[in-house]
């Protein structure tokens, strides 16, 4: 029973975190901002996978959701290390650490 | 382990490793192991083909691993056709790209490493996008599609900067973005599905899934990441620019293969798991922002006043077609019709617009820049080129017989069948259009000049007949049959008449 409303908080967590990080990404301007967001809403899910592990009371755990977290970080890991490199980039170039306009 | 199976993993693993030796040997070898590596690859996907041709669908549990613990990788006519697809078009590419990157006009020492640098990371990217692409074909798993979309993404994304402008940069972090939005409500979707079935495993996610608010929920994550990233429309802001700033080889991969990757995976799920009642009710609006993108991306086609982002924005009205499937696949007893009709145009698509960016490419080498008002003359200069335009422009329009007419064909009549024709006018509509884009450039190209300038810098053999192979291919896919024999191996409509599999 416990582990059931402790799955149920977990659940809700994650999802609040990915709508924290999805209102922080479309909110912010600042590209390092945005970046932090997208991990937040990554962090969300992961939180997600960690609480499906547990799949029924016994102390059993399901290895898949973990590996599946693992392998998670380590795209996200690589997309944030070069996400950060290309707004180094862009800020050498233009001086600004923000998209600018659509409309040019 | 027979030896089919091995196969499989070849052709997954024969780029990963000629990316690797291609960087480490450095940019002078790299353009060698790509051709290597292309020959290599060819040879083995002859070679599957030939297996799915004869024995029917491949599959292949790496490691010996069996779901849910091991990853399933498996080959039907659509996998192979996707794959000689990415084939026909890379290899060309890479033809197109040896010209590209051997330029003799830069003088100073400082253009020409920088020019080097951009070639060596060329090669060895395209390697690895070709092996996520590769890998993407034959997941059977829905975590690995997961992984090789992310892939592709970020070799396509590493693939624009390469151009190394503040645009492109911009350009690039606005696709990486994006993309990555789209990867998180993906991989959300993805969860929920598992903590709900416990397989990641197509085919068992398949028998499991059933309609209920969780799995809605998943399906609709899914599919809006994926939308997110083939760029239909309301969610193409990112793609005109990030295709029209790229290099010109780039931008020719990223417009034919890198937006079918995500398209392919749609199509697989949509056919192969989700069920029946959701996809009725989703196709439908589907087809709404298909329609929109079709007229849209068109009218904004006409608007361009630069060639190349006008090209761009022609692909945002050939990916409305692409999702038009969805609609017209939802009353089962037309869905081969309509499945082959998209499949066909995901081909003809695919060779028409790289020959097209290439020729663009072959514009602004030869005349400097591509304003469509200003490019009097083009004609007299590159008539190769402009002659492969012309023929790219024939399947883009749909005009007969190219490629791009066999599958607006197919799909005009599954949508007169079914009894939704106003499908078929959005379609006759989205080719009038194209044809008002193509023209209106044809139109200046073709106009004669008395003075015929010399091209300011030479464009080399190779660059002028790639894209007229691939046009000629383009047009070619209209006058067989033989991709729709293979399609049938394995394809999700058992009620359609299938081909006898010979054991």
């Amino acid at each position: 029973m416990e582990t059931m409303s402790l799955k149920i908080f977990y659940s809700l967590t994650s999802i609040a975190l990915f709508g924290i990080g999805m209102y922080a990404l479309f909110a912010y301007a600042h590209l390092l901002r945005k970046i932090l967001a997208v991990n937040i809403m990554f962090t969300g899910i992961s939180l997600f996978l960690v609480a499906t592990a547990q799949r029924s009371s016994d102390s059993n755990l399901d290895p898949i959701p973990l590996a599946l977290v693992i392998t998670g970080i380590v795209v996200l890991v690589s997309a944030t290390a070069f996400a950060i490199m290309m707004v180094c980039k862009l800020c050498e170039k233009t001086g600004m650490t923000q998209l600018p306009d659509e409309d040019r | 382990m027979d030896e089919t199976t091995v196969l499989i993993v070849w052709v997954i693993l024969l780029p990963f490793v000629g990316a690797m030796v291609a960087f480490i040997l450095g940019p002078r070898k790299a353009p060698i192991v790509t051709i290597i590596t292309s020959y290599c690859i060819i040879s083995v996907v002859a070679a599957l083909t030939w297996q799915v041709w004869k024995y029917g669908p491949q599959r292949h549990d790496v490691g010996g691993w069996v779901a849910p613990l091991g990853i399933a990788l498996y080959a039907d006519g659509l996998t192979v056709l996707m794959l000689i697809m990415s084939i026909v078009v890379g290899t060309l590419v890479s033809v197109y790209a040896l010209g590209y990157f051997t330029d003799s006009s830069i003088s100073s020492e400082t253009g020409k490493a920088n020019h080097r640098s951009k070639s060596s990371f060329f090669w060895v990217l395209w390697l690895f996008l070709w092996a996520a692409l590769n890998a993407l074909f034959l997941s059977q798993d829905i975590f690995n599609i997961y992984i090789t979309l992310e892939l592709l993404t970020l070799a396509a994304v590493a693939l624009i900067t390469l151009e190394g402008e503040s645009e492109a940069i911009t350009a690039a972090i606005r696709y990486l973005l994006t993309s990555l939005v789209g990867a998180a409500l993906f991989l959300f979707g993805v969860a929920i599905l598992y903590a709900n079935f416990g397989t990641l495993e197509l085919e068992g996610l398949g028998e499991l899934v059933q309609t209920g608010s969780l799995s809605v929920v998943a399906i609709a994550l899914i599919t809006m990441g994926l939308l997110l990233k083939t760029a239909l429309f309301p969610m193409h802001f990112w793609l005109p620019p990030a295709h029209s700033n790229a290099l010109t080889p780039v931008s020719s991969l990223l417009s034919a293969l890198v937006i079918k990757g995500s398209f392919y995976v749609l199509l697989r799920l949509w056919f192969q798991v989700f069920p029946l009642e959701v996809t009725m009710v989703a196709g439908h609006l589907i087809g709404c922002l298909a329609a929109a993108a079709i007229l849209w991306g068109s009218l904004a086609a006409m608007c361009q006043k630069r060639l190349k982002i006008l090209v761009a924005y022609s692909t945002v009205a050939q990916v409305g077609y692409l999702f038009l499937l969805f609609p017209l696949a939802a009353k089962e007893t037309h869905g081969l019709g309509a499945w082959n009709g998209a499949i066909y145009q995901t081909i003809s698509h695919a060779c028409a617009k790289a020959a097209m960016f290439m020729v663009v490419g072959n514009i602004i080498r030869a005349i400097g820049h591509d304003r469509i008002k200003d490019m009097k003359g083009v004609c007299q200069q590159l008539p190769v080129s402009m002659f492969a335009f012309a023929l790219a422009g024939l399947t883009i329009m749909g005009m007969p017989p190219s490629g791009g007419f066999a599958a607006k064909w197919m799909l005009i009549t599954t949508s007169i069948q079914s009894g939704q024709w106003w499908w078929a006018v959005i379609l006759l509509a989205g080719g009038l259009l194209a044809a008002g884009y193509i023209f209106s450039v044809l139109k200046y190209a073709f106009i004669k000049t008395e003075i015929v300038n010399v091209p300011l810098r030479p464009v080399p053999r190779c660059m002028e007949w790639a894209p007229l192979i691939l046009s000629l291919l383009a047009l070619l896919i209209g006058f067989t049959p033989m991709p729709l024999d293979l399609l049938r191996i394995g394809n999700p409509f058992p009620d359609a008449v299938t081909m006898e599999v010979v054991k």
